[in-house]
């Protein structure tokens, strides 16, 4: 029976939507536990592409043509994992720090988070610091993701993390940052609690923030 | 005869300029700023929300205004680049985020010190034709970073400036300290002392900050380079010509703006395109097809008859090992024989990112010898050539024959210590150095064999007013120590 759910996953690693999506439907037909299909099937698949990415046995194009597979089952799952009031991975606001308009590297770091199963809400740039610790609350997200390129827009970044632990009172919301000019040292001296250098390093970061895997 | 490279056949790039129109025309250009799109509006564009969507007939008149030539001139008033024809004139790699130490061969934030330093070694560099303002000091309030790069290099550099505002608000003082340098706007106009970098966002965008200080700069006719940045393969078509159709039409769009604006302000047609290396999500400047792009926007420049700049001759390598010099080496050499009129790259390491000293001193060489290749290989006095052969063979050498002395010095080109040419035992007799040891006593050397400018000291202290006055604008007090042997 669980056949079913390792094709949806060897469908996805080959970036096969109409078969994930045609499979996901089979697996609902067949009384799957929705969150079954989601941990076994779309989300197993997508660790392994991780990983494979990882270790620069894929590239990016095949990441992407993966993850547009996932959607393709997740959109399916969506509705019945609200129904049965199962959290997904869980969401993410992101966004490039005001005066910076370099989003190139953020979208491609959102763009791995939705594939990793996140639920990414993408601010876009020249996003002004309260704008993200607003959404961040009123989204209920786990994870706030801020990026900057610029030496002159870095500073920006300490400034929505002091908003944050003002107004995040529960001290629930993690930060992570990234872009060319930062290291791990200045996420630190912010006050960030992760930085990450690349899109898949971003994925496993925000894992481990949340303490999931 | 000039050697000559060449990529793209004239039936291409006209086909490449006129597939770029009609984007211009029927998919138009995003522009987000207001003074931008009234200007337009006010010149007859039609704007649709903020989209402007141009005419050929516009397109025409503006390649029509834009210069085909200029030239940049040094603090002094010196003519000292000329950017027309097939001239090549090489510039540092500019604002990059780190600083390579030189003695500790750490990646680190630059500082003020630093920035003294590198401007002390540019100004002393042959074969470097202008200056850049080449990081970020770090040790300074980030809203006048970009302003204070200027201030030093004007304090401590003669050579021209390849600079560029990062905010709307430090255009003024910019413009202020040139003219500063040359008394008036008139004069500044007539000798223009830096360009400025602006670049439209691909794909097809124009940015509030980086469009407004384009119109700022057209207003004082101080020269523009358009760097329009298409990453193939991801925001640009992966094909190289699909990747040049885009950068034409982002190019294209900004020359129409500035003379618009301004018709007549000087702009050089240039670019920092990149392909997009999907393994490692970088844009790498010393990949081959990328400076196959950079020369092939150069020819469709140069089919414009309008003079051109590229990101060419730097390297992506993190330290000063055999890539960085490989990938220089090749960029310089290519884009030199393309005529790529300013070249920028020298010292820059990481992706635009970091720049070396002691890369800088090697690069220097690595320029000298690609002027020298462009030069090509004339006919001196060398037909008929039997009476200098038969010179030879009476005196078994031409070491000094009057024919070896008149030309030795224009045919050879000799690198500085930095290029290793000893024999082996003498190598070693003179203690085995690396390239590297031998770059980093170079740096050491021009520091200290500095001389300052001959800026006035009345212009000094107006930059340094000027300077000053805009920290206090952003509240910093004090500026960093500068060293202040050599100034006021
Ligand atoms: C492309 C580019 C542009 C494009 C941007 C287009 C766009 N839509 O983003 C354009 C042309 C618009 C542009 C404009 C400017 N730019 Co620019 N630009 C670059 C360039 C060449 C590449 C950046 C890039 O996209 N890289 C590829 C992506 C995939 O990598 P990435 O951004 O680093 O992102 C990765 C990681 O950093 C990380 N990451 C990024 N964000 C996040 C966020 C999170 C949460 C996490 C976890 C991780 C993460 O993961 C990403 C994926 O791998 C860099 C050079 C460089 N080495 O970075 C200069 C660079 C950043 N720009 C620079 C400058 C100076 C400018 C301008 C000021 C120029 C001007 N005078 O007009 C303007 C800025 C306008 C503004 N206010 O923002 C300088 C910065 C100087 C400085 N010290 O601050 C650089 C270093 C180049 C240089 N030496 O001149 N630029």
């Amino acid at each position: 029976m669980d056949i079913i759910l390792q094709k949806i996953s060897e469908y996805l690693q080959k970036g096969d939507e109409e078969k994930v999506f045609e499979l996901t439907k089979q697996a609902i037909g067949h009384n799957f536990d929705t969150k079954e299909i989601l941990d076994n099937g779309l989300i197993a698949g997508m660790n392994i592409i991780g990983e494979q990415f990882k270790k620069h046995e894929i590239f990016l194009p095949d990441v992407l043509m993966a993850a547009k597979a996932m959607y393709a089952g997740m959109d399916q799952l969506k509705p019945l994992l609200i129904k049965d009031g199962i959290q997904g991975m869980g969401k993410i606001v992101l966004g490039t720090v005001h005066g910076d308009l370099h989003d190139i590297g953020k979208n491609l770091v959102g763009i791995m988070l939705k594939g990793a199963g996140f639920e990414v809400i993408d601010l876009g740039r020249d996003v002004p610091a309260e704008k993200f610790v607003d959404t961040a609350l009123n989204e209920q997200v786990k994870v706030i993701g801020l990026s900057a390129l610029l030496t002159t827009t870095m500073s920006v970044m300490k400034e929505v993390i002091s908003i944050l632990k003002v107004k995040d009172t529960t001290n629930s919301i993690k930060t992570i940052v990234g872009g060319a000019p930062l290291s791990k040292d200045y996420a630190k001296e912010i006050g960030a609690d992760a930085y990450a250098y690349d899109s898949a390093n971003a994925v496993e970061s925000v894992k481990e923030l949340i303490g999931v895997n | 005869m000039r050697p000559k490279l060449k990529f793209l056949t004239d039936e291409l790039i006209q086909k490449i300029i006129n597939e770029a129109i009609e984007i211009l025309c029927k998919i138009g250009i995003e522009i987000n700023n207001q003074n931008v799109l009234s200007l337009l509006s006010g010149k007859g564009v039609r704007i649709k929300k903020s989209r402007a969507y141009f005419t050929e007939d516009i397109i025409q008149k503006a390649l029509k205004t834009a210069p085909n030539s200029f030239s940049l001139y040094d603090v002094n008033g010196n003519e000292a680049n000329d950017l027309s024809g097939y001239n090549i004139n090489f510039t540092p790699g500019s604002a990059a985020l780190h600083i390579l130490d030189y003695n500790t061969q750490e990646i680190r934030n630059p500082t003020t010190k630093d920035y003294i330093n590198f401007a002390k070694i540019v100004n002393q560099l042959k074969y470097i034709a202008s200056q850049s303002t080449a990081f970020i000091p770090s040790d300074v309030n980030e809203k006048i970073s970009d302003s204070y790069r200027l201030f030093l290099s004007l304090l401590y550099c003669k050579k021209p400036v390849i600079t560029g505002a990062f905010r709307i608000e430090s255009f003024e003082v910019m413009k202020n300290m040139q003219i500063a340098v040359r008394s008036s706007g008139k004069t500044l106009k007539e000798k223009p002392l830096t360009v400025f970098s602006c670049c439209p966002t691909s794909p097809f965008k124009w940015s509030d900050v980086t469009s407004q200080n384009l119109i700022d700069c057209a207003k004082y006719s101080i020269p523009i380079e358009f760097i329009s940045m298409p990453l193939s393969g991801f925001i640009a078509p992966v094909t190289l010509v699909g990747t040049l159709i885009q950068h034409t039409a982002e190019t294209l769009s900004g020359i129409v703006i500035s003379q618009l604006a301004n018709p007549g302000t000087p702009i050089l047609y240039g670019g920092s395109p990149a392909i997009f290396d999907i393994r490692y999500e970088t844009t790498p400047m010393g990949a081959v097809e990328t400076m196959m792009i950079d020369c092939a926007y150069n020819e469709i420049g140069k089919y414009l008859g309008l003079p051109t700049q590229a990101y060419i001759s730097l390297s992506d390598a993190k330290q000063l090992d055999a890539q960085a010099g490989l990938e220089s080496s090749m960029g310089a050499t290519l884009a030199a024989l393309s005529g790529i009129n300013m070249i920028a790259g020298p010292g820059m390491l990481d992706f635009e990112s970091c720049q070396s000293l002691e890369k800088l001193v090697l690069d220097n060489e690595i320029c000298g010898m690609t002027l020298r290749m462009v030069k090509g290989i004339e006919p001196k006095e060398d037909f008929p050539a039997i009476p200098l052969l038969q010179e030879l063979l009476k005196e078994k050498h031409l070491l000094i024959s009057k024919h070896t002395r008149t030309h030795l010095k224009l045919e050879h080109f000799f690198p500085g210590q930095v290029i290793n040419r000893a024999n082996r035992p003498r190598w070693i007799e003179e203690g085995s150095t690396s390239l590297k040891e031998r770059a980093h006593n170079e740096v050491e050397k021009l520091i200290t064999s500095y001389e300052p400018t001959k800026i006035s000291k009345e212009i000094q202290k107006e930059l340094i007013q000027l300077m000053e006055t805009e920290a206090r604008r952003y509240g910093q007090e004090k500026l960093p120590d500068r060293d202040l042997s050599h100034c006021v």
